[in-house]
């Protein structure tokens, strides 16, 4: 049986990309939505209280990445998301690894700060992730990356 | 009061201490988010982290911000209609892991309240222009219609 609304993960982490998805906040609450953050108090600073929260890592940090992508994976198989989005960092780009293993859509938005070339995630988002975004025109690519539009 | 913030993850001494420096010639507080800081500011209220909730009440008292070049810092500045300078972080000088903060400054130079001091000599002059910036709007927001829209597409379809 088909729900009326989907499914959504959004997850950021705490900071810049925390703001971005924010800003997207009113289209995601048209929908199930579940967030998904570093940082507990930016999450309730914004009056989100259910927030999931993953470890913060980058890729300086290998075991807490392994680490975040155990999180972000235990998270994904709980919820079973139709929709999986992120604007960065690391820890969101595993929950749309993790959401490619459940079968959700998953959309990566490279982050506004990344203006002269994409992120390492971003990147990698091109192969992993159903669609990638970027905030910049000049960063478009054939097919991808993506631009339609920012949010700064 | 100007409000200063290195946001909450690295260090950024090299604009702590220039405008730890400047602080008794501004004529008014400043307040300090300093990230982990290896310098102690004596000329400014200084503090390591300030949480979420205390830091937007201190955004909305500032006359100005003075900042790295986060995009979350720039967000909340827009958001509550507040002139910020950005100094980027540089990579050579262990600042960041690369040099993308010297690309957002480049780009959103020029963009209304947004204004960009390359390094710390150029701190004092863009903030005596910051702070006599009249009041202005941020940008339409056209573009991130467009993007909010492409979202709920996404959603909706699972495709863009």
């Amino acid at each position: 049986m088909g729900r009326a609304t989907k499914r959504v993960l959004a997850a950021a982490s705490g900071g810049g990309h925390f703001e971005q998805l924010m800003l997207l906040r009113k289209t995601l609450e048209l929908h199930d939505i579940h967030f998904a953050t570093t940082d507990r108090d930016v999450a309730v600073q914004h009056g989100i209280t259910g927030a999931a929260i993953l470890p913060d890592c980058n890729k300086n940090r290998p075991f807490r990445s392994a680490w975040c992508g155990i999180v972000a994976l235990w998270l994904v198989i709980k919820l079973r998301p139709d929709i999986v989005i992120s604007t960065g960092a690391a820890p969101g780009f595993f929950c749309i690894l993790a959401g490619r293993l459940v079968g959700a859509r998953t959309l990566w938005i490279d982050s506004v700060a990344n203006a002269d070339k994409l992120s390492m995630c971003g990147r990698l988002s091109l192969t992993f992730a159903h669609k990638c975004l970027t905030q910049w025109e000049h960063l478009a690519g054939d097919p991808e990356p993506v631009f339609r539009g920012a949010l700064l | 009061m100007i409000l200063v913030t290195v946001g909450m993850q690295l260090g950024f001494d090299r604009l702590i201490s220039a405008m730890d420096a400047l602080a008794p010639t501004l004529g008014m507080p400043v307040v300090a988010q300093t990230g982990p800081s290896r310098f102690t500011p004596t000329n400014m209220d200084a503090h390591n982290r300030i949480a979420p909730d205390k830091f937007e009440k201190l955004v909305q008292q500032s006359r100005l911000i003075v900042s790295h070049a986060g995009i979350g810092t720039v967000l909340t500045a827009q958001r509550f209609g507040k002139p910020i300078i950005l100094m980027p972080r540089r990579a050579e000088l262990g600042e960041h892991r690369n040099d993308h903060q010297l690309a957002t400054a480049n780009k959103l130079d020029g963009r209304s309240g947004i204004l960009v001091a390359m390094d710390q000599t150029e701190l004092a002059d863009r903030i005596a222009d910051g702070l006599a910036l009249k009041a202005f709007r941020s940008n339409p927001d056209s573009g991130s219609r467009q993007l909010r829209s492409t979202v709920a597409r996404f959603i909706e379809t699972g495709h863009l």
